[in-house]
């Protein structure tokens, strides 16, 4: 990989270090609220200062991006299962089910999902699984895309003729010389989910639609911090930092990747 | 305060909600079609008035900055492609890279700060000072909101432009017109360029979905009152009539764009036939 995307990779490490293992020696709970402290700088108690509520910041960065890269990852692993169906199926058995899946694709992408996502919550609430559930339900179709094209691909090939001709039933072809095929691009694709995701899961908590309160994400943390941007503009940057810096990440690796894994696409850059 | 058994009774039979799903599925579709979206539980009003109150302030927002990201994006492309692997075109690419990464509403807050809160010089919110409502203090109030909102699809467009170019100055007929000694700025604009924009033209056309997903946190940021607000206070107070006719409408609209814009295309371009 380039030294781009090795940067962004260790990048990457670093932050699933932080969210994850921060919080086993640093043990201020994100929901223990100091109300006499709140909106304090950086001291020794709270290097990044705390809250309106006077909660430890640090603390709820490290929680929150748990919360954050859990429902990102999550998200992305539910649009590859929905996308490797839906385009794995179209490609394969063609016909009618290749017209009314990859039809239902293009309309997919056709009309703003955001605004679907907002109905869809708004009716089934918005705990953690629901909400893993509703950001991947809304965003497989460029993985059904990528996987439709490369099952027409491989389909024709030999290799999946002389299967055939030995007796392999379609299921079969399909599962163990097709779809194995489509991984080099599926970890591209799902490198690129995860950041789609992060940023669809932060824009709907940052609405107050997404992860609930007092449990933090990153983009809860930026609903509130909004209101006091005027007094106490750190709040709203820390949040924020975070977020790009991890999707960008994400971005280069799956771009790192790409190359790595697609010659094709290296002369197209 | 609850309601007695007969009122909730009543209540259920004028909604319609003792009739069996797939009856009130074929009513709300016919009701629909009539125009009739139904009205909204929060406020009596017709779903269809409280749209058309918002829509022309979600299509300002949303039409500016699909220019912004055109008359940006594409030069933006066009330099980056004519000078391909220089520090110039890395710089720009990746700023690109870090605009797809920025969250809409994040780059609103910084820009709020810098530009209303410490710099004093561009309003934060709304879409006009109360006291002051000439053309001047409404562009100013729309240029942060247009910006942010921009910044949702500037960046694909750039890189569309520039793969686009980088493939047409690879073409035959580039080098056929070099060798009949035409000047460089007239094939890049008579040969170059048209045959470069056309799959720019379609690509733009599919971002205006995202563009239009984009409207819900800018209008949140910026106080903007267009349709993104309103399906936000209406999921908030869950007004499923009116964040479903919301959904329904910019459906509607940015399907209708598509079309156009296919249709454009192939009109612009005769190798293209709709098949």
């Amino acid at each position: 990989m380039s030294g781009v995307g090795r940067a962004a990779l260790i990048t990457l490490v670093l932050a699933v270090l932080f969210a994850f293992a921060l919080p086993l020696v640093w043990t201020i709970a994100p929901e223990a609220t100091d109300p006499a402290h709140g909106l304090a700088g950086p001291t020794s108690v709270h290097p990044l200062g705390t809250d309106e509520l006077g909660r430890d910041v640090l603390s709820r960065l490290a929680h929150g991006g748990q919360v954050t890269l859990v429902v990102g990852i999550a998200a992305m692993l539910t649009a590859l299962v929905l996308g490797v169906l839906v385009g794995g199926a179209a490609g394969f058995y063609g016909g009618w089910a290749d017209g009314v899946l990859m039809r239902l694709t293009d309309a997919m992408l056709a009309i703003p999902t955001f605004f679907l996502l907002l109905v869809v919550i708004t009716v089934l609430g918005s705990d953690l699984y629901t909400l893993v559930l509703v950001i991947g339900g809304f965003s497989w179709m460029p993985v059904a895309r990528v996987v439709y094209g490369e099952t027409l691909r491989w389909k024709a090939t030999e290799f999946v003729v002389a299967a055939r001709s030995l007796g392999a039933s379609p299921l079969r072809i399909l599962v163990r010389h097709v779809l194995p095929q489509t991984i080099p691009v599926l970890v591209v694709s799902a490198t690129l989910g995860v950041a789609y995701a992060i940023l669809t899961e932060s824009a709907v908590s940052y609405l107050g639609l997404g992860v609930q309160p007092p449990t933090p994400s990153w983009g809860n943390m930026l609903q509130r911090a909004q209101q006091y941007v005027f007094t106490a503009p750190v709040l709203a940057f820390y949040p924020g930092a975070a977020i790009v810096t991890v999707v960008l990440a994400f971005n280069f690796v799956g771009d790192g990747l790409r190359d790595l894994l697609d010659p094709r696409s290296r002369s197209r850059a | 305060m609850s309601a007695t058994a007969e009122q909730r009774d009543a209540l259920i039979r004028a909604m319609g909600l003792d009739r069996p799903v797939a009856e009130r599925y074929v009513r709300w579709l016919g009701d629909t079609l009539h125009g009739d979206l139904g009205a909204s539980l929060t406020s009596d009003q017709p779903v269809a008035t409280l749209i058309g109150e918002r829509l022309p302030n979600t299509l300002t927002l949303a039409g500016a900055a699909l220019g912004l990201s055109c008359v940006l994006g594409i030069p933006i492309g066009i330099v980056q492609a004519l000078r391909r692997n220089t520090w110039l075109d890395h710089v720009l690419s990746l700023l690109s890279a870090i605009g797809l990464a920025i969250p809409v509403f994040w780059l609103g807050i910084v820009l709020i700060l810098v530009f209303a809160v410490s710099l004093h010089v561009l309003p934060s919110a709304g879409l006009a000072s109360a006291s002051d409502g000439s053309l001047g203090d409404r562009l100013a109030h729309l240029l942060l909101p247009t910006f942010a909102l921009a910044t949702t699809i500037l960046p694909t467009v750039v890189r569309f432009m520039r793969s686009s170019l980088l493939e047409v100055l690879g073409t035959e007929y580039m080098r056929t017109a070099e060798a009949k000694g035409l000047a460089a700025r007239t094939i890049l604009r008579r040969h170059g360029l048209p045959n470069a924009l056309i799959p720019v033209l379609s690509a733009v056309g599919a971002l205006v979905p995202r563009l239009l997903g984009g409207t819900v946190v800018t209008e949140a940021v910026f106080g903007w009152p267009g349709m993104g607000r309103l399906a936000l206070d209406a999921a908030n107070g869950r007004d499923y009539p009116l964040v479903t006719g919301i959904a329904l409408v910019v459906a509607a609209i940015a399907v209708a764009t598509t079309v156009v814009v296919d249709l454009t295309y192939t009109r612009l371009d005769p190798r293209i036939r709709l098949a």
